[in-house]
């Protein structure tokens, strides 16, 4: 309430003019009676054969194993590890929204939240993949799992990476928990609009006999306000572990102390701008710009643009650090890293992150859907270029000269790498066609809170009552239905 | 609920129980109590959040107790006026999470102190700070999976079945519809009665609900 009121040009978070009725109409018709929208169909197509190219590369690299894709010593960790953080980046974003930003109170959370969530989800399951693929022997990946078997070595501890397989795992299992706590009440409301036996049975399961108990409510928010607090600190814990996989290495350009919240923030940053370039093609297809209004778009350029300057500070204490230390070979890296052979990805990362987010310091950018999508996708790239030039930069070329070399990526680094997006674009619409993708009963606790205090959405019903509603109501056990008509 | 049962306000329990307390079988048009499907309760519907809450409100001031509103969405409000305040989602999540913590610990103390110890350049096997990120992981791994899963087995959930949803039109439960039920169990039922008392609360269906 009181961010709309300091700035009256601010647009609503709810267009007006719904009611609880409509409201949950309009979320659940998107999936139960629309006509499924031509687009949905090249979008999920086009996702689609991306997953194929995914499938097709991963036989590859099961076949004829890791010497297919451009990794060699010394640049030992590319592509893989270069999209596993990106990937894993975009993830926090939807838990940002959906945590961090229900503890504060920000109730323009509330109509993106879910889908930034499914976002995050499918985003830790195309970030997962990579670790385990770049081991070499991927179907061994569960030996990174303390169990006890016949080798009778365990994992090791004190190394992060053992601590990134906790972080990971937790971190997808924790926003498949939150994710699907969100949804029980939705499904139950699918259950109970479905006109299809199937779609009403499978809904009907996963909805668990959802009844929208006073008592069952009640402990449901307190389960999921907790599940906030709890993702909170994890999607901080998440990122700075993943940081430390670099930063308690030696390599010149790795070992950072700022990388933790130097990461954790880039990892907001290139979330946001995935939640924008996903929601504006979404919320026009679905035609949902009522409920994910312009005021939306523009907290989400401010989040992207905040972000991204304290990254953009990241970048030059980086670069600030590395000179001041006067280490030899910290200053050769942030040299290197400017005028070596991969400046351009160091030169385009400052255009795309530090640059181009400038833009978003005037409102017209920032109520401006092409431009926001465009900056979206720059930003996107950038922070794909920010963890390139971490990687790469800093191995091609550490201590000694004569091990230096150069990174090329294959076909096959490629064919995974958009097979990945791929998977994410194909899981992403699945989810909008099958799932509600606006939490509904969130947005009846927001239509409420709108309409200021606990009164009904139609006003009108209280005319019909006042003296008569002896008769109104005088309904036999029998005669139940009077009203289900005039509803 | 027995004890809160007493400690309410105790006249119209007691007036109740005098009369109603034998007869919460008379819902349907026997008596017979074998054969006979066995009466849920008596749900009404109410037009707005406002009416139900208030319903709530003089329904528990009527002495009942074993009650329950249902909503297309949480109304703080209803819970809190058919007298139920605690619950014990937070307690569970606490216990899930010390669970995580000190397994978190004793997984690492045992794998890297004393079953399999290595030794880096002489220092100490037992490195507790290298073991925090791990047991935090596991702290909020255990939080979470106790909240989700202590917050559906409070709830008796997953339950496919409830009487309630065979009340005429309760599909609207999860789109804008607002219920209230008052169950055969409740020691102050009597169907008639409970059914004059929604009328006086403006409800708009009124339905008696078998088991």
């Amino acid at each position: 309430m009181a961010v709309e009121s300091l700035d009256p040009r601010n647009g609503p978070v709810l267009e007006p003019g719904h009611s609880y009725g409509s409201l949950s109409d309009k979320l659940t018709n998107v999936v139960l009676t629309r006509r499924t929208p031509m687009a949905w169909f090249v979008a999920a197509a086009i996702g689609f054969l991306g997953l194929m190219l995914f499938l097709y590369s991963v036989t590859m690299l099961l076949v004829y194993g890791i010497g297919i894709w451009g990794v060699n010593v010394p640049v030992a960790w590319g592509f893989d590890i270069v999209n596993f953080v990106w990937w894993i980046g975009i993830g926090h974003a939807g838990t940002l929204i959906s945590a961090v930003l229900l503890l504060t109170r920000q109730k323009w959370r509330t109509s993106i939240n879910r889908f930034a969530e499914a976002m995050t989800l499918f985003a830790v399951v195309c970030a997962g993949m990579y670790p385990i693929l770049h081991l070499g022997r991927p179907w061994l990946f569960y030996w990174l799992f303390p169990y006890p078997y016949t080798l009778g070595a365990w994992p090791q501890f004190n190394s992060p990476l053992v601590w990134d397989v906790f972080a990971i795992s937790t971190y997808a299992l924790t926003s498949l928990l939150f994710w699907y706590t969100g949804l029980i009440p939705d499904l139950a409301n699918m259950r109970d609009r479905a006109q299809n036996r199937f779609a009403k049975i499978a809904y009907g399961i996963f909805a668990l006999g959802w009844r929208g108990s006073a008592r069952h409510w009640a402990r449901y928010e307190t389960a999921y306000l907790l599940l906030a607090g709890l993702a909170t600190p994890l999607v901080v814990s998440v990122h700075s572990v993943v940081s430390l996989d670099f930063a308690a290495g030696v390599v010149p350009g790795w070992q950072v102390t700022v990388f933790p919240p130097y990461f954790v923030a880039g990892a907001i940053f290139s979330g946001f701008a995935m939640v924008l370039t996903l929601a504006i093609p979404i919320r026009a297809l679905y035609r949902l710009q009522d409920l994910i209004t312009m005021r939306h778009l523009e907290m989400m350029a401010k989040v992207m643009l905040a972000t991204g300057l304290i990254v953009s500070f990241g970048y030059m204490l980086e670069a600030f650090y590395s000179i001041y230390s006067a280490d030899t070979y910290e200053v050769f890296l942030t040299q290197n890293r400017a005028f070596g052979p991969y400046a351009w990805s160091y030169w385009a990362l400052w255009a795309c992150n530090a640059l181009s987010i400038q833009l978003l310091w005037f409102r017209r950018i920032r109520t401006s859907i092409p431009a926001l999508f465009i900056l979206s996708i720059i930003v996107n790239i950038g922070m794909w270029l920010e963890r390139f030039v971490i990687i790469v930069t800093a191995l091609h070329r550490d201590f000694l000269p004569s091990a230096w070399g150069m990174y090329v990526p294959t076909v096959w680094d490629w064919g995974t790498y958009i097979g990945t997006m791929g998977l994410f674009l194909f899981l992403m619409f699945l989810f909008v066609r099958f799932v509600p993708l606006i939490a509904i009963a969130e947005m009846q606790v927001l239509l409420k809170e709108e309409t200021h205090g606990p009164g009904h959405g139609h006003q009108d019903t209280e005319h019909g009552h006042g003296r008569g509603d002896g008769h109104a109501a005088a309904g036999m056990p029998g005669s139940t239905n009077i009203t289900g008509a005039t509803h | 609920m027995l004890k809160r049962r007493k400690t309410g306000d105790a006249q119209p329990t007691a007036d109740a129980k005098s009369k109603g307390g034998g007869l919460f079988k008379r819902g349907g048009s026997q008596t017979k109590p074998t054969g006979q499907p066995q009466l849920y309760g008596v749900v009404a519907e109410f037009d707005n959040e406002e009416d139900l809450v208030k319903a709530a409100h003089h329904a528990y001031e009527a002495g009942y107790r074993r009650m329950d509103a249902f909503t297309p969405y949480p109304i703080e409000e209803v819970s809190e006026a058919i007298g139920f305040h605690h619950n014990r989602v937070a307690l569970i999540v606490l216990i899930g999470g010390l669970t995580g913590v000190i397994a978190g610990f004793l997984l690492q103390y045992y794998i890297m102190v004393i079953d399999y110890p290595l030794n880096f350049n002489g220092r100490a096997p037992f490195a507790w700070p290298a073991f925090v990120p791990v047991m935090f992981e596991t702290t909020i791994l255990g939080s979470a999976f106790a909240a989700v899963l202590g917050m559906l087995a409070l709830n008796g959930l997953p339950l496919l079945y409830h009487p309630v949803m065979k009340t005429p039109g309760f599909e609207r439960v999860t789109r804008d519809g607002y219920f209230f039920a008052i169950e055969a169990a409740d020691p102050a039922f009597d169907s008639a009665k409970v059914r004059q008392f929604f009328q006086e609360q403006r409800a708009r269906n009124i339905a008696e609900v078998n088991v």
